[in-house]
């Protein structure tokens, strides 16, 4: 039966496939043509005023610049528009669809990418990936390791990033050991989003990553490793971890903001967001208070890019690739990774750029709950995504059924 | 000769049921197929039970299931009792008036604002710990688990805050019919107390008139998601809650997991229901026992004490938890454990004010669209069975209430599937649509009693005037009953500008409503955005109450008899 549907399936697409005339971006004035006057629904997570600020700024200039218009369609996860094409998929609408870009990343790229629900490969052909340098930066190409290929267009580097009140706490663990160490004496002045939370499963892999035997085995699939040799150190450490948590780990906070919260609260001493720049965020919007300072881990900690990716079934696909291309625009890159705008880091390689536009990003100012880029370290690449989901499940089964 | 459009106004009913049960029968089915393994858009069809297996075998389903049960169950019982007594201690006296008057905007605070406020209220570095915190000597706020407690305590104090309110209207609206003054004067005349005398007397007569209601409340509160996620303990969640979250987890796979949890939550919520109508039976069975004891009851003082320090309380947990958002909302630096913030600051309103007016328009079209086509078909229905006598059967009723007994996360993302299907989606009609569905029995359900209790006597002197039945409909009973018309839409408009995931889901994130935009926007989690999101939805929805109690003051100025009636 599988197979049959298989079979019908591949053959739908084979006749349907010149009939669809999707744009090629290799001819960029076709595409450019193409999307003049179309409306692109772009849906990316809503929860952020910086974020919306910034899809604001890049909506006007697509606009005025060429003529497509964009709509934010504001995410509250963006699982919805996953199950969105889903459903589009399952009813076999296969044009017309209600979403032309999303912002995604990590398991809703790799899942999307699996169930064939992205159009593409465009990325690699857009005229501003000049100034990618995917050899030195592999993030760029490697999302979560699974290999892009052409599928989403980058526009942005996050980094896990912790965050201490300095008039509380003037000098925060900086490794997973001295974290535990800490909250011993301390007990209950930390806590992380609960997994599958992204913030969360992203501090369970960082402890992976510091605490691991065997670093090599996280960049391929869960199933080719040693599971339990691998992860045994860290379900000691999160054993040893959990009972001096906050609430002793019989609640936890839903997400990033909740924990930005409970540090104004005065709940907790310690947080973590992933954006180099949350904590000077969070201060510019009164939700933290002004001796908020950024640390990292001794030895680097988790990174990754955001992209953008456009479904097979998009009604927009040219002002979805125009807009994409935007993103990757010098001027669109200075203007993000602004402190003042919103602070993420950039995609482009500096030495790519002209020399004007380089200047621009050289000027920036970091405020002083901001680290620089020396301070930040090194930048770890992410296990493989199948990582992600086993530690999830086995982190809900040990602590997030418990009574 | 018979009217043209009588035919049409025959069906009515039948229409109805139609637009009313089609959607949630259909995505129902669009949520069956993949529980038992069949699922297109993956390839993948292999009936059967796995996915039922898979359930069984998550850790957490027992204490899920039951945590939803229990919930559920005392939110119900909580919210009923409070209500009662609230009722048997004190109508008809002054303080029941003033609880009165406070019910529309009570109503009008939608459910997670509520919610919020609570939270804000009660967490341990709340407002309360915040008062005694100076006593104390607290410098940190205490590491005590009163929010998200396993036991779901918070959770059921959430519910039963905003479910008095509903079925304090509930009551009221049922009770002038069963005339309680006199039945408790010949109580209290043969003896018995006031609280005692009501429960024998009006309580028995009342029950039932109210039965659906509590059903309703009671299928709610044991598949809420969004009072769930503020304030119900995560681990595990609620099993709605965890619905969700397999919906929305990027494992594609874990979707028919979640639609075989779906099933199970409707489960849950028929089971529940049993249990509860098995309790009816035995506290029928007691309260009888008790009557024909004949005894005159005791502690009446403690009761109409208890009855109205709940009811101030769970308002006052409102009231107080919406001014928290409203500070919130203008706050700039706020911590532990200042009372108020450092300073005030616009900047939250200023910044949000432009994404929450923009999709006003928008809201305000769907809401009366929706509201206008429930009204008319409410109307046609009880003009139908005033004509022609098609008096509506217990079973009937009993589908009106479906879609609100229904869990919403069982039949919507099937429902989604069928309008996708059908290139129906993404488009303001189809939300309209959708929104009638859970529109119409709010209406139906507002409007029938006073509508019944109408004088005919009225039409027959109409009818004797020269009057033809549309006369009548038109020029007399509709301008008589304006009051109850317009209450019954400002509920409908309530409702409405209150969905989210119908107008998320069918509306494919191309229509965009206040709450859409809100829920997204208060998705962060920052307390300054949602205070300033959750006043502009009660405000929103406080409205048309607002409007439902102004036109026929202005309608009947020089009409005093109808002023009141």
């Amino acid at each position: 039966m599988r197979r049959l549907i298989a079979a019908a399936t591949a053959a739908l697409a084979a006749t349907a496939l010149p009939a669809l005339a999707d744009p090629d971006p290799a001819d960029w004035d076709a595409v450019l043509d193409e999307a003049r006057g179309q409306t692109v629904y772009w849906n990316a997570w809503g929860g952020s005023d910086v974020v919306n600020g910034f899809i604001d700024w890049v909506g006007a200039e697509a606009e005025e610049r060429f003529g497509v218009t964009v709509e934010h369609v504001k995410l509250s996860d963006t699982a919805e528009a996953v199950t969105r094409v889903l459903s589009e998929k399952t009813a076999g609408k296969d044009e017309g669809g209600a979403i032309d870009l999303v912002w995604i990343n990590g398991e809703n790229f790799a899942a999307m990418k699996e169930s064939d629900l992205l159009f593409g490969p465009y990325a690699e052909a857009l005229p501003n990936w000049q100034y990618l340098d995917p050899q030195e930066n592999a993030a760029l190409t490697a999302d979560f390791t699974v290999p892009t290929e052409g599928m989403e267009s980058p526009w942005g580097m996050a980094q896990l990033v912790f965050y201490h009140d300095s008039a509380r706490l003037p000098e925060p663990p900086r490794s997973m050991p001295a974290l535990l160490d800490w909250l011993e004496e301390n007990p209950g002045r930390f806590t992380f989003p609960q997994p599958p939370d992204f913030l969360g499963a992203t501090f369970l892999k960082q402890a992976l990553i510091e605490l691991t035997p065997d670093m090599d085995a996280l960049s391929r699939p869960v199933s080719e490793a040693d599971y339990d040799r691998v992860t045994a150190p860290l379900w000691d450490y999160m054993d040893r971890l959990a009972p001096n948590l906050w609430r002793q780990g019989r609640a936890y906070p839903q997400n990033a903001t909740r924990l930005i919260q409970l540090m104004a609260d005065n709940e907790i001493d310690v947080g973590f967001e992933f954006n180099p720049n949350a904590a000077a965020n969070a201060i510019a919007n009164n939700q933290l208070p002004g001796t908020v300072r950024s640390h990292v881990h001794e030895g680097g900690t988790l990174g990754n890019a955001s992209f953008v990716a456009i479904p097979f079934n998009a009604n927009a696909m040219a002002g979805a690739m125009v807009v994409a291309n935007l993103l990757l625009s010098p001027e669109a890159q200075a203007r993000m990774s602004d402190p003042d705008v919103w602070g993420l880091g950039t995609v482009l390689a500096l030495d790519k750029l002209p020399e004007e536009a380089r200047a621009e990003f050289e000027a920036v100012e970091r405020g002083p709950a901001t680290l620089s880029p020396e301070e930040l370290g090194p930048t770890l690449p992410e296990p493989h995504p199948s990582w992600m989901e086993r530690l999830e499940e086995d982190w809900t089964a040990r602590y997030g059924v418990a009574p | 000769m018979p009217a043209p459009g009588a035919g049409l106004l025959r069906r009515a009913p039948l229409l109805t049921l139609l637009v009313m049960l089609g959607p949630v029968a259909a995505g129902l089915a669009g949520t069956l197929l993949p529980a038992f393994g069949i699922m297109p858009a993956t390839g993948e069809a292999m009936p059967g039970l796995d996915q039922f297996r898979a359930l069984a075998e998550w850790p957490g389903l027992a204490r899920s299931a039951a945590l939803s049960l229990g919930t559920g169950l005392g939110a119900t019982a909580l919210a009923l009792a409070i209500t009662v007594l609230i009722c048997a201690g004190w109508h008809g006296t002054r303080a029941f008036r003033v609880l009165e008057r406070g019910l529309s905007p009570l109503l009008s605070v939608p459910h997670a604002a509520a919610a919020f406020g609570l939270a804000f209220l009660i967490a341990p570095s709340g407002w309360i710990a915040r008062a005694l915190a100076p006593l104390a000597g607290w410098e940190r706020p205490p590491d005590v688990l009163i929010l998200q407690d396993p036991l779901g305590l918070s959770l059921i104090a959430g519910l039963v805050v905003k479910e008095v309110p509903f079925l304090l209207l509930m009551t009221l609206a049922a009770l002038p019919l069963l005339r309680p003054g006199q039945s408790l004067a010949t109580a209290q005349a043969l003896g018995y107390g006031r609280v005692s005398g009501w429960l024998t007397v009006v309580l028995p007569r009342l029950y039932p008139q109210i039965r659906l209601p509590v059903y309703a409340v009671l299928a709610f509160s044991l598949s809420v998601v969004d009072v769930a996620m503020i304030l119900g303990p995560n681990t595990p969640p609620p099993l709605a809650v965890q619905v969700l979250r397999w919906m929305s987890d990027p494992d594609i796979a874990l979707r028919s997991r979640a639609a075989a949890a779906a099933v199970l939550q409707l489960g849950l919520a028929l089971a529940a229901l049993g249990l509860w109508r098995l309790g009816e039976i035995g506290v029928a069975w007691l309260g009888r026992r008790w009557i024909e004891a004949g005894s005159r009851g005791h502690g009446e003082g403690v009761l109409r004490a208890a009855g109205l320090t709940l009811g101030a309380l769970s308002g006052a947990a409102v009231v107080l938890g919406l001014c928290a958002l409203a500070v919130w909302s203008v706050a700039g630096f706020w911590g532990f454990p200042d009372m108020l913030p450092q300073a005030l600051s616009g900047r939250t309103w200023m910044r949000h004010g432009m994404a929450l007016s923009d999709p006003l328009a928008d809201t305000a079209v769907i809401a009366l669209a929706a509201t206008a086509v429930a009204l008319a078909l409410t109307l046609a229905c009880l003009e139908a069975e005033h004509r022609f006598g098609l008096h509506p059967s217990a079973r009937a009723l009993w589908l009106l209430y479906l879609p609100l007994i229904v869990p919403q996360i069982a039949f919507l993302p099937g429902l989604q599937t069928l309008a996708i299907l059908g290139g129906l989606d993404g488009n303001r009609p189809a939300v309209i649509a959708a929104h009638v569905v859970f529109v119409l029995p709010y209406v139906f359900l507002s409007l029938a009693d006073p509508w019944r209790a109408w004088d005919t006597r009225h039409g027959a002197v109409a009818r004797a005037l020269g009057a033809g039945p549309s006369g009548v409909f038109w020029r007399v009973r509709l301008p008589m009953l304006l009051r109850p018309v317009l209450t019954a839409a400002a509920v409908g408009c309530a409702v409405s500008v209150g969905q989210f995931l119908p107008t998320l889901l069918v509306g494919g994130g191309r229509v965009q409503t206040l709450t859409t935009e809100a829920v997204a926007l208060a998705s962060g989690g920052d307390r300054r955005v949602i205070g300033a999101t959750a006043l502009a939805q009660t405000a929103a929805a406080f409205l048309p109450f607002a409007v439902a109690l102004a036109v026929p003051a202005l309608a009947w100025r020089n009409r005093r008899g109808l002023r009141h009636g």
